[in-house]
């Protein structure tokens, strides 16, 4: 502690738990908003990785409430925010948008998408998983030409309606802590905008590691096509996010309203790490900097190198952007309560290890995302199986 | 036209979800939530039912009248018996089995009383190290009707910040009287009766005009030309000169 | 320097009534019966005493006929955190250094305009004196407490209506329908939210809604010394706070985030938010 902080302040309300919940659902949209380049903007080169960024965005939209929920004072009375929500207020909205988002658009989409797969599945399993299937698909088994392009229609128009869906979605995230005027680290109108495309370059991001990660494992080759033009459109989502950034940053400095010297102090001690050298240089300019120079975002590649070479940098990179915004979001949550609203205070924020807002329950939370996508990729696959491959992975 | 297989089914299950989710509304909304507004009315009553535990000092007066008739009219009438005596509903509640505790010791009076500059002068403090040491404030000081054992002779008696400023500057050495003159009411209505404050330049020049007779090292200046629009004090702040 | 104009003297006391039934000579009474042996008066002893609490007035509360404010002068508060203590007292705040409905601050100002403000222990031991006096521009104590503001962003803020303004003008949370999600604790500009410890809801000065529908004024009003803290009705004339705002110049904190708060500050200075 430095200054004077209220005494009430002494306690960080928002912990690394509602770090973790922007960063989750930033990746649900940017996952999201990638699967709809496929479908709505017909970007071709990306459809190896369609399914795979649907299921990637409904397993992290399943764990996205639980940090949230592990948060509460009273996780039992979270119900209350669908019986009586009140209309005036950001968070009240949360269960709207989510229920919104993960039944109409989400499951909706990826039911349509599957449909015909899930009934030939049926009829193809034994025992118990042709059950399972068989109620995957609510009993909608007619596989008749107008009713697979049915499915497609269906599929298309869910997609150009979750595109808008999952900038609310995430913008209303930015909103909660736009919105709160009462903190001038927090208070602003890029707060949405600027969320938006960190949630896109995060998804993005995921995605391509996923992509990469899964073919290693499951020994197929990575289609290059598709990886330089994730590598490409992470590279643009970068810039755009980095310009709204640098615009908000810029915009602070020149307004240099009351709250400027102590928000100046927090960059300059507690943030440092986080801001300068995580966010800044390792999340931002160095990723920025390779992507730019490998994909083919620029002029086809300035020095476009071996496959291999290009498959380990896009790597690295997302790997770096991921921690990057992994680090804006802390900056976000946990820079906004290290001043004092006195502005006339700088307080600490000690991570604690173990305990229900730890950083151990941030991992689980992590990783369980995984776990889920895990099974998703059993029970749906998104890559066409040799028949005879899928009976022998014994799934 | 037929309605697709597909939507058939997918009508079917978001009903009984709409549906699941408004009987369970119905249910789960607490009876008198939106009676008064966006809120559980019934909340007031169970806030306003907070056993309250300052009884407040119409209750003490109601039997201790003789004490509050002399806290009234003396100087602390403004000072409600609970700041000293504690919350004392309990006492109230049970008059024989809880008895308030009177702090008698040194320790509780200076919480007020202390000399602090942060206080507003004229606030009567004294510097509890200095003043009387070791002896209970009650010994020469009735809490329930406080006056200094004699009327003050020293003005530091609640002007504290000023005397300890004075004591510092160039000044030290002034009394008070030299500059201000103290009517005897000041001391029983300090707000009504105000000390003087020297109406004329000339007064301050006594020691500091060009060719005064004062000490040697006091500062002088031309009165005439030194901005003549305003008094002395206007500027300067005599307890405390720039010049140390 | 601080003011050497004004002297502080203690207001004249409240001519609130006094309960018409005279229990001292009651209890004296039931004391005489007692050594008699009558265990009995003793039970009944407590019945008057209980009707006693509650002024006549109090079965005909209408939150519609008033609406609170408080008035608070800088120039008065000498800093003895008795508001502090009263108000942990009266609604069982946890007694740490963490948790406050009410705290007083204490602001130092240097002869180069450089502030500093502390509040050890919310005010709630008192202040020690200043370290380095001979620097001191000027200096003062600023009470702060919940600002009930009549555009409350904690009430906006709340998902579920777990916290409200009463008609009355308070802002109020009901810790049966908190979720504790703390959004109220982040909105509130003034930090004058805190949460509870162990009951896991957000929390906040009341302004001692108990003691109010009693006809009663808030603790740390009961027990300022000075009469630093000012109780009464924001709109109608009548009450102590209206002639404090008739005779005072007055502010807000933090005006500009048009919270429009309803406790109001006489001798504010500019330093302070």
């Amino acid at each position: 502690m430095q200054g004077y902080i209220y005494p009430n302040e002494f306690e960080l309300q928002w912990s690394l738990l509602i770090v973790l919940y922007p960063y989750i659902t930033g990746l649900v949209a940017g996952a999201f908003i990638l699967a709809s380049l496929e479908r709505v903007f017909n970007v071709k080169e990306v459809q190896p990785t369609y399914r795979l960024a649907l299921l990637t965005a409904l397993a992290f939209l399943l764990v996205a409430p639980l940090p949230l929920q592990a948060h509460l004072g009273h996780p039992e009375r979270s119900y209350e925010i669908f019986l009586t929500p009140n209309r005036k207020s950001a968070m009240a909205m949360f269960g709207f948008v989510y229920a919104w988002y993960l039944t109409v658009v989400l499951l909706l989409e990826i039911w349509f998408e599957y449909r015909k797969d899930m009934v030939l599945w049926a009829r193809e399993a034994v025992g118990w998983r042709r059950w399972l299937y068989y109620g995957l698909t609510l009993g909608a088994t007619d596989l008749s030409d107008p009713s697979l392009k049915f499915d497609d229609a269906a599929g298309r128009w869910i997609t150009v309606i979750g595109i808008p869906s999952a900038f609310l979605l995430h913008g209303y995230v930015g909103f909660i802590f736009g919105s709160v005027k009462a903190n001038p680290w927090w208070s602003s109108v890029l707060m949405p905008v600027v969320f938006l495309f960190s949630a896109i370059v995060s998804g993005i991001a995921l995605v391509l590691i996923l992509y990469v990660v899964i073919s290693l494992f499951r020994s197929r080759p990575v289609d290059m096509r598709c990886l330089d033009k994730l590598a490409s459109f992470l590279f643009y989502a970068m810039i755009v996010d980095v310009s709204l950034e640098m615009l908000d940053f810029v915009h602070r400095l020149y307004e240099s309203e009351e709250s400027i010297d102590i928000l100046s102090q927090m960059i300059e001690s507690r943030l440092f790490i986080s801001l300068i050298v995580l966010q800044l240089v390792l999340g931002t300019l160095i990723p920025l900097g390779f992507l730019g120079v490998f994909s083919p975002a620029l002029h086809r590649g300035l020095a476009r190198g071996s496959d291999e070479l290009r498959r380990l940098i896009y790597l690295m990179s997302a790997v770096l952007v991921e921690i990057g915004i992994f680090s804006i979001r802390w900056n976000v949550v946990i820079g906004g309560q290290l001043f004092s609203k006195s502005l006339r205070g700088l307080t600490v924020y000690k991570v604690e290890l173990l305990g229900l807002e730890g950083l151990a329950t941030t991992l689980v939370l992590l990783a369980l995302p995984f776990v889920i996508l895990w099974v998703l990729v059993k029970v749906l696959p998104p890559w066409e199986e040799p028949a005879g491959l899928r009976r022998l992975d014994g799934v | 036209m037929k309605v697709p297989q597909q939507v058939a089914r997918l009508g079917v299950v978001f009903a009984a979800a709409i549906a699941a989710l408004l009987v369970a509304r119905s249910f789960l909304v607490p009876e008198t939530f939106g009676e008064l507004g966006h809120y559980r009315a019934a909340a007031i009553d169970s806030i306003a039912a907070h056993p309250k535990k300052y009884a407040g000092h119409q209750e003490c007066a109601a039997c201790h009248d003789d004490l509050a008739a002399k806290r009234a009219a003396g100087n602390h009438r403004g000072v409600a018996c609970e700041v000293c005596h504690g919350p004392q509903q309990a006492h109230v509640d049970a008059p024989l089995d809880v008895k308030p505790p009177a702090p008698r010791d040194r320790g509780f009076c200076p919480l007020c009383h202390a000399y602090n500059p942060s206080r507003p002068t004229g606030f009567p403090q004294i510097d509890p190290v200095a003043h009387n040491p070791l002896r209970p404030c009650i010994t020469c000081h009735d809490p329930h009707a406080p006056v200094p054992p004699a009327v003050p002779e020293e003005c530091s008696a609640c002007h504290g910040q000023i005397a300890r400023q004075k004591a510092l500057s160039h000044h030290a050495n002034l009394p008070c009287v030299t500059c201000h003159q103290v009517p005897q009411q000041h001391k029983v209505t300090p707000r009504v009766i105000r000390p003087t404050k020297p109406a004329e330049r000339a007064f301050c020049g006594r020691c500091h005009a060009e060719g005064a007779s004062g000490p040697a090292e006091a500062p002088r200046i031309d009165l005439a030309a030194h901005h003549p629009r305003y008094l002395c004090w206007q500027c300067h702040y005599p307890h405390y000169p720039e010049t140390q | 320097m601080t003011r050497d104009e004004e002297p502080s003297v203690a207001p004249a006391d409240d001519p609130r009534p006094t309960p018409a039934v005279d229990r001292r000579r009651f209890v004296e009474d039931a004391l005489k019966a007692c050594a008699a042996g009558c265990p009995l008066i003793l039970a009944v002893m407590r019945l008057p005493a209980a009707a006693a609490q509650r002024p006549a007035g109090e079965a005909a509360y209408d939150p519609a006929e008033h609406l609170y404010g408080m008035g608070i002068d800088i120039q008065k508060c000498i800093g003895c955190g008795r508001c502090v203590a009263a108000c942990k007292a009266e609604n069982d705040v946890p007694l740490d250094g963490y948790h406050f409905n009410t705290w007083v601050e204490r602001y130092v100002i240097d002869e180069d305009g450089d502030v500093t403000v502390d509040s050890p222990n919310g005010g709630f031991d008192g202040f020690p004196p200043p370290a380095a006096e001979s620097e001191i521009r000027r200096t003062f104590f600023v009470p702060k407490l919940c600002n009930h503001c009549a555009n409350p962003p904690c009430v906006q803020v709340c998902p579920v209506g777990a916290t409200f303004s009463t008609p009355d003008g308070v802002v109020l949370v009901d810790e049966q329908y908190c979720i504790g999600c703390r959004y109220c604790i982040q909105a509130c500009p003034y930090g004058a939210r805190w949460f509870h410890p162990t009951k896991h809801v957000a929390a906040k000065c009341t302004l001692c809604y108990h003691r109010l529908v009693k006809g009663l004024v808030p603790a740390c009003v009961e027990v300022c010394p000075t009469g630093a803290r000012i109780f009464g009705e924001v709109e109608q004339r009548p009450t102590p706070l209206a002639r404090f705002m008739r005779m005072n110049d007055v502010q807000v904190l933090k005006p500009h985030l048009n919270t429009r708060p309803k406790v109001y500050y006489a001798n504010l200075d500019g330093e302070v938010r």
